[in-house]
């Protein structure tokens, strides 16, 4: 299967993307690879603005109609910005995983450390294979 | 490495995602589970179910034998075709299996049971047949293919000829007919109209293909189990098993009282408990977003003063069994067993969260529609 993985973006290995922004800040959402894998999705649980969030720990909440996955946050520091939208429509998390389907933006406590290169997440998706 | 159905290739050809069931690989989904749902609902799909088992059993005395195994009387199966489902019960009244028997004739009865349980349902069908002189073949050469949906019997019907055509379409809700190598059986697990087509194995590839053709959709497990919970119909191994009699389990309707000589296996522990089961099942509409799945506790609803007083609910009064998202209700819906007496309203935990639900009766949507107001 051809894996649909920008080059502008960095990863995890739990497969959320981080896209920086200008002014120390990163959009943050889960790859084209998850929603694939967990199917249509229909519940979304985003954390309260101004949250405080930690590189590795669960940061969010996404349900298929199969399962519920927890997202980790791949960066560390405050929440500044939820996509309200994509709670009302959890379907733009398999319609446009990198587009409108953003999760939420953070205010980076520091620099983001521990990220994949986009050909190092799509190495790590052919191990897993 | 699980059992394979005869459509096995046919299934991962189409790009189905693979899973395990009862020790089988099943098609899960093809594409999208949600539009495989309004598939069925809207128009036609097609389910691949040949693992699940048919049984014939035959002898002189098969129906006075069946008449003893289960709960529901076979003794209402008065025209050949009529189908009956029903439970197999332990003697302490907890379910083996829940089932379909056709009545095809007075020496012949097809039982059709669940993948999962298809072992332990043999033993115990063979144990209890052989004073009856009943013998039981297990149909491995069998395939079932489950065409449902309001286009579903038309469709199918497109494959056949004139003649057969029309006694196809004329098969009565929940009869069956046989129609060349076909077990035609108008019966189902989604609450839309349809068949369940048993067939020779070796047919079930080019019968799929020309479904497909007819613009039947393929539809995986997945769906099949939206469009059951919609549907109100128990799963096996959630809502029921052999801790839980049929009468905590939705299913009194099953259980055939009458006649009150008819001794089946499980009848006296029904007897004692039938005045006042201690639990029940009930349907739940998750009145929040979020998403209802099994085990969750439930919890009978905050008392006012409790609930102004800021006081969770904590006084756990069952489980969800079955929880999932309706696509017709756009809404998580889910079947529950609580305690007897349970409110209108309870309250569901959700990743330690609780979350108010709506007690409701099954089903949630049936026919294409909705049958609980939003």
């Amino acid at each position: 299967m051809s894996e649909n993985i920008p080059d502008d973006l960095q990863y995890t290995k739990s497969h959320e993307w981080v896209r920086s922004l200008p002014g120390g800040e990163v959009e943050v959402g889960i790859t084209d690879h998850a929603q694939e894998a967990l199917g249509d999705l229909v519940f979304v649980e985003l954390p309260q603005l101004d949250t405080q969030l930690t590189a590795g720990a669960a940061c969010a909440v996404v349900e298929s109609v199969k399962a519920a996955s927890d997202v980790y946050s791949p960066v560390t520091g405050r929440v500044t910005a939820r996509n309200e939208e994509l709670v009302q429509k959890p379907e733009l998390l398999n319609s446009d995983p990198y587009g409108a389907g953003w999760m939420m933006r953070v205010r980076l406590d520091a620099g983001a450390g521990g990220l994949l290169a986009a050909r190092d997440y799509a190495q790590s998706l052919k191990e897993a294979e | 490495m699980g059992l394979k159905t005869p459509l096995h290739d046919v299934h991962v050809a189409s790009g189905a995602k693979i899973i395990d069931f009862g020790g089988w690989d099943m098609p899960l989904q093809y594409g999208s589970q949600l539009e495989e749902h309004r598939a069925v609902r809207r128009d036609a799909g097609i389910f691949d179910v040949s693992h699940m088992c048919a049984l014939d059993l035959s002898g002189p005395r098969v129906r006075e034998f069946l008449r003893r195994l289960l709960a529901n009387d076979v003794g209402k199966l008065t025209t050949p075709g009529r189908a009956l489902y029903s439970c197999m019960l332990l003697p302490a009244g907890g379910v083996i299996d829940d089932l379909i028997t056709y009545f095809i004739s007075e020496t012949w009865f097809r039982l059709v049971v669940n993948a999962g349980t298809r072992r332990k349902d043999i033993a115990w069908i063979e144990q209890h047949a052989a004073p009856f002189g009943v013998s039981v073949r297990e149909r491995t050469d069998l395939a079932i293919l489950a065409v449902q949906g309001p286009n579903a019997r038309v469709k199918t019907g497109a494959l056949l000829s004139p003649a057969h055509r029309a006694t196809a379409l004329g098969i009565p809700r929940f009869s069956a007919a046989a129609i060349d190598a076909w077990f035609l059986a108008r019966t189902g697990y989604t609450g839309e109209d349809g068949f369940e087509i048993v067939l020779p194995a070796a047919d079930a590839v080019a019968t799929w293909q020309a479904l497909v053709a007819q613009g039947v959709a393929p539809a995986g497990l997945g769906a099949r189990d939206t469009l059951r919970l919609e549907a109100g119909m128990c799963l096996y191994g959630n809502d029921l098993d052999e801790s839980h009699s049929p009468l905590e389990s939705g299913l009194e309707w099953t259980v055939a009282w009458q006649p009150a000589d008819r001794d089946f296996i499980g009848r006296g522990a029904l007897t004692r408990v039938r005045a006042a089961p201690a639990q029940m099942l009930v349907g739940l509409v998750l009145e929040e977003r979020g998403v209802l799945r099994s085990h969750q506790a439930v919890s009978a609803a905050a008392q006012s003063a409790a609930a102004a007083a800021g006081q969770p609910a904590d006084r756990k009064i069952g489980e969800v069994t079955s929880g999932t998202f309706s696509p017709t209700l756009n809404r998580s819906i889910a079947l529950a067993r609580v305690h007897a007496g349970a409110g209108e309203r309870v309250m569901v935990d959700i990743r330690g969260k609780p979350h108010a639900a709506r007690v409701v009766r099954p089903p949630f949507a049936r026919n294409g529609k909705a049958l609980i107001e939003i």
